[in-house]
This record gives structure tokens, C-alpha cells and sequence, in this order.
């Protein structure tokens, strides 16, 4: 069974999509790369379709808040492929003030409850999701509860100040 | 859909569809989840999964802990095979902090992690006998998941949550009377596991119960993202421990069960051909370990592995690494990592990204009970009710690892 390196990968992204795949890493030999929200469908039906690459399974999707970034969401896609035995990662930073992206449960139907689960905790819209609504949490709560503004603990509270226990 | 009031549906005789509220706590569902289901007789025309009842917000509260504080919190997600959680946890930190493992310790890890897996697949294949309604076998097989928490317990003191080993290693060696434990449960559970087997697998009502229900192709498990014997179970071979060896499992003879219709039945098959499987690699362990020099139990790695309380009291590196452990002060790479084990369910996946901090910047969990659970509605479409029940017996759907 023909394995793929990185490299190939690399090459192979960068030339059907050129300038549209940026922040090529490996941490820990795992392939990461940043592309846009408007190309990331044709990214990941490219990934999982291409015969080289077949990254046919979806291991997960979420979410990170960064919000001192200008795209402040980055959704992050684990994709495998267990005929090469590689795994890739797909990073989308988008506005975190109006979150949307558009949904990968046209590809994969287990994208569904994860995209829930991104949108419960982050509020990330995925556009085109047949059912979007929040999954873990109650469904009257207000806020997207992952996001670094929100404080673990009561912020009136005068005895459980984070810098107390190390934290 | 307003989930959080019972739904009924109105009187009107030409409506014959009945609404049935399966759960939140239903003897059969063995965990807090609910479904609404649309019955039309003893058919389901369709249903809808509401999870979320013991959400406790791990992910959040992650980032707000020291690394080795987080090793609690991972024993809660399936507690049914805690420690293969925690042995996770821990190898993910090993992974971004780049420490190499002795391998009497990997086979430690290697004994711990196969008998909890034992203990996960005693649960789910007794329960799918009990939902068919043999119940002897449920009690008779149970008793040896006691045996397997006694030796949680000779290990680390605790049961069910167990928060066993640590960053680096084990908190302590394993003792004799823990050695001696196992391999009276070595010796013991073949023998009870063979019984079970005869008990049910050439059964006829057993077979007329679960083969051909809930029939699942490879194509849908993988359009599902299924991991783990259910996906095992319709005939792909991939298996964690195979395909990215970790804990030095590349050093075991081992083979991995697959079936081929992916319904209850095989399921049941594969999980109790697992079960001989980690026998296999718990004898195979103990024989390596018996190469292996004798009292290693953790990585040398002072800066990240608390030291022993005498030399906290009279030596002072000793005493200066277990406060800068202690306060969270350990200087961690800003780097992020994904690392999976084969959790008694499947893939279960560590999402780390450290900014340097104190506290992991971000942590996911990629939780199998909850990314299988999800065909669980629709796959029930066109089934009997009761089909339903055991199917989700089968799935072995964890409520805490479901709701994280």
C-alpha cells in the first residue's frame, strides 16, 4: 500500500489551490494548513475524493476562540485517512463577531452533531446545516459558553479568584 | 420540538401514531438521554435524540486547570473504562512535553488499559444479554468486573473514577498482592468468558434477537464517523492500537476481530473476541515485564513528575519541583497536539493547544459514545421498539462521555 508523506500532500494542495492554503506546519508530524471559509468545502471534498490523498474519514470538528485575533474563530477539521494511515488537520479562522461557515454535513453526515456541538459552545453558524440548534446546553441559554469572555466562575465572588489556586 | 415538556400527541382517532418519551431515565436506555420517539403500533417512524442531561462542562473547565488536574475530569467521560481515559490524558501531555516512556511502564499501562477494556466490554455485552432478557448471564459475568475494580484499587485505591497513574509513569508500583490478583483473573475470567459465550452465541433466541437487526454497511459507519467494535463490526479493520501504535502495543501479538453484517449480533461478536484479545496482551505483558528491571514505574523526568514526599522533606530540588509542579508552573511547549487511544468505545482523540500558560489554552475531547450516538435516531426509523432498545444496548452509549 503506496503511503503519502506530508510533502506530497503539500504539493498536491498547493497546486490545485495555490495561494489558497497558507500556514503549512507539521507539530508532532501532523499536517496543519489554514485555508479560506469560501474554499474550505471544495478543500475538504478534495481532500476525502482525491485518490492520493483519500482522506475519507472525519474525526472531528470544533472550535478555538482567540480574541485578541482579527478572525477571532479558527474551525478546526481532523480528517484520516485510514487507507494511507495519515491524519490531517484544516484550520478556518473566520469573524468572530458574525461566526458563519459553510456546513461539511453535505460530505459527511457524522459532521452533523459535531457542527452542533461547535455552534452550542461557540456559536459558529454553519450555513446549509439541516438542523442547527444547541446540543449539550439548554436551549433558552443566551450565551456561547466556550468563548474566553465568559468566566468559569462567578466573577463576583471575592474568594475564588483564579490567581488563588494557581490557576 | 419543546424538549423539556413531555410531548403528547392529541386524541384524534384518525392520528395513530403514538408519542413515546424513551428516557430521560428509563431502565432500558442505562444512562440520562432521552428520545422522542413517533410509534406507529410497535414501529418507530421516527425519532429525535436529546442529550445534554449531564452535561458538566469539562472543555471549560480544562482551561482553567493544571494539566495533572485534569486527569479527575477524564475519568468522568466513559466511566465504565476510566482508566484508558486517564492513560490517554497522560500520553497526550507526554506527547507535547516529549518525554520517552520506559517500556515497563508502557506495559504496565498496557495491562491497566486491556483490563479496563475487558471491564467496558463485560458491561455492554451483558447488557445487550440482559435487554434480550437473559438475565443469569448479566450477574454471572458482572462479578468479574468486581475482580477487575479490585485491582484498580490494589493499583491506585479507587474503583470507578479512578485517576490512576500520572504524568510520567504511575504514582506508585504495582504491589505483589496486585500481580497476584491479575493473574487470578487471568486464570479465572477464560474460563467464565467461555461459559458466557456458550451461554448465548449458538442461542437460538439470542441469535432470533440480534442477528440482521440493525444492519449497518462500512459506507455508513464511515459517513458517520463510527469508530471502535461498531465499526469494527461491519468490517473495517481499523483499530487505534494497529494503526498508530502508542504505549508500545507494536510490541504485542494481537489481532483484531472484525464482522461483517454489522448488526447486533456481530457486534456482540466482536466485542467478546476483544475480550481474548486483551487477555492475549495482558499474558503477553506480564511475560515482558518480567525482562524488564524490576521497580520502574515513571519516566525520569523531574521537572513534570512529582517527587516521593521524603525527598520533598529532605532534599531541596526535590522540594523546589514539587512546588513549581504543584502551582503549575512547568514550562510546557506552545504547541498543539492530537493524540488518540482506543478507548472502549473507539477512537477517543486529545485536542491540546498550550499557549505556554498554566493551563491548557484549549482542549477537546473527541468522544466516541457521542459521535456514534448520532445514527442512533436515524437508523431506528422503520425498526421494532424493542429492536431499538437492544441496538442501543449495543452501542454502549456512555451518558458521561456522551455529554462530556
Amino acid at each position: 500500500m503506496a503511503q503519502v508523506t506530508n510533502q506530497e500532500l503539500i504539493a498536491l494542495l498547493s497546486e490545485r489551490f495555490g495561494d489558497k492554503i497558507t500556514g503549512i506546519d507539521e507539530p508532532y508530524g501532523l499536517l496543519t494548513f489554514h485555508t479560506t471559509k469560501d474554499a474550505i468545502i471544495e478543500v475538504l471534498q478534495f481532500l476525502k475524493e482525491d485518490s492520493l490523498a483519500n482522506f475519507n474519514f472525519l474525526t472531528d470538528i470544533t472550535a478555538v476562540h482567540y480574541p485578541e485575533k482579527k478572525l477571532g474563530i479558527a474551525v478546526v477539521y481532523h480528517l484520516h485517512s485510514m487507507v494511507k494511515g495519515v491524519r490531517v488537520r484544516v484550520k478556518v479562522f473566520i469573524d468572530a463577531h458574525h461566526p458563519a461557515i459553510p456546513t461539511a454535513s453535505t460530505i459527511w453526515n457524522g459532521a452533523n452533531w459535531m457542527e452542533r456541538e461547535t455552534y452550542d459552545f461557540f456559536g459558529v453558524k454553519f450555513e446549509g446545516h439541516p438542523d442547527l440548534r444547541r446540543i449539550l446546553n439548554m436551549d433558552d441559554l443566551d450565551v456561547f459558553p466556550m468563548l474566553k469572555q465568559y468566566p468559569l466562575e462567578d466573577p463576583n465572588r471575592v474568594d475564588k479568584k483564579d490567581e488563588y489556586f494557581g490557576r | 420540538m419543546n424538549h423539556n415538556q413531555p410531548v403528547y400527541t392529541d386524541n384524534d382517532p384518525q392520528n395513530e401514531l403514538v408519542t413515546l418519551n424513551l428516557g430521560p431515565t428509563h431502565p432500558a436506555t442505562h444512562g440520562v438521554f432521552q428520545n422522542v420517539l413517533q410509534l406507529d403500533g410497535e414501529r418507530i417512524v421516527s425519532g429525535v435524540s436529546t442529550i445534554g442531561y449531564i452535561h458538566r462542562a469539562f472543555e471549560k473547565i480544562a482551561e482553567h486547570r493544571p494539566f495533572y488536574q485534569i486527569t479527575p475530569l477524564t475519568d468522568r467521560l466513559n466511566y465504565c473504562s476510566s482508566p484508558i481515559n486517564n492513560m490517554g490524558w497522560h500520553m497526550t501531555v507526554e506527547k507535547l512535553l516529549n518525554i520517552q516512556m520506559p517500556k515497563r511502564v508502557d506495559y504496565l499501562r498496557v495491562i491497566i488499559m486491556e483490563l479496563a477494556r475487558i471491564s467496558d466490554h463485560i458491561i455492554c455485552n451483558t447488557i445487550i444479554a440482559q435487554d434480550t432478557g437473559a438475565t443469569t448471564t448479566f450477574l454471572y459475568l458482572f462479578q468479574f468486573r468486581e475482580h477487575i475494580y479490585e485491582i484498580y484499587e490494589e493499583i491506585c485505591g479507587a474503583r470507578l473514577t479512578t485517576n490512576i497513574g500520572r504524568i510520567g509513569g504511575f504514582e506508585r508500583d504495582f504491589n505483589e498482592i496486585a500481580f497476584a490478583k491479575i493473574n487470578k483473573f487471568l486464570k479465572e475470567f477464560p474460563v467464565a468468558l467461555r461459559e458466557f459465550e456458550s451461554l448465548l452465541n449458538r442461542n437460538r433466541i439470542f441469535i432470533d434477537r440480534t442477528a440482521k437487526v440493525a444492519c449497518v454497511t462500512a459506507e455508513q459507519a464511515l459517513d458517520y464517523s463510527w469508530t471502535g467494535p461498531l465499526l469494527r463490526a461491519t468490517g473495517v479493520d481499523y483499530d487505534v492500537r494497529v494503526s498508530e501504535p502508542y504505549s508500545s502495543y507494536q510490541d504485542f501479538d494481537f489481532e483484531v476481530p472484525v464482522g461483517t453484517s454489522g448488526d447486533i449480533y456481530d457486534r456482540f461478536l466482536v466485542r467478546n473476541e476483544e475480550m481474548w484479545q486483551s487477555l492475549r496482551l495482558i499474558e503477553q505483558a506480564m511475560q515482558k515485564l518480567k525482562n524488564e528491571p524490576e521497580g520502574i514505574f515513571h519516566a525520569d523526568v523531574p521537572e513534570f513528575y512529582l517527587p516521593a514526599k521524603e525527598e520533598v522533606y529532605n532534599n531541596m530540588e526535590a522540594l523546589i519541583y514539587h512546588f513549581k509542579i504543584v502551582m503549575g508552573e512547568i514550562d510546557a511547549p506552545k504547541a498543539e497536539v492530537y493524540h488518540a487511544v482506543e478507548g472502549g468505545n473507539g477512537e477517543l482523540g486529545f485536542y491540546l493547544i498550550n499557549d505556554g500558560g498554566r493551563t491548557p489554552y484549549r482542549l477537546h475531547f473527541r468522544r466516541p459514545s457521542f459521535i456514534n450516538y448520532q445514527m442512533f435516531a436515524p437508523m431506528s426509523k422503520g425498526m421494532l421498539l424493542s429492536d431499538a432498545i437492544i441496538n442501543m444496548s449495543s452501542m454502549n452509549i456512555i451518558a458521561g462521555e456522551l455529554d462530556a
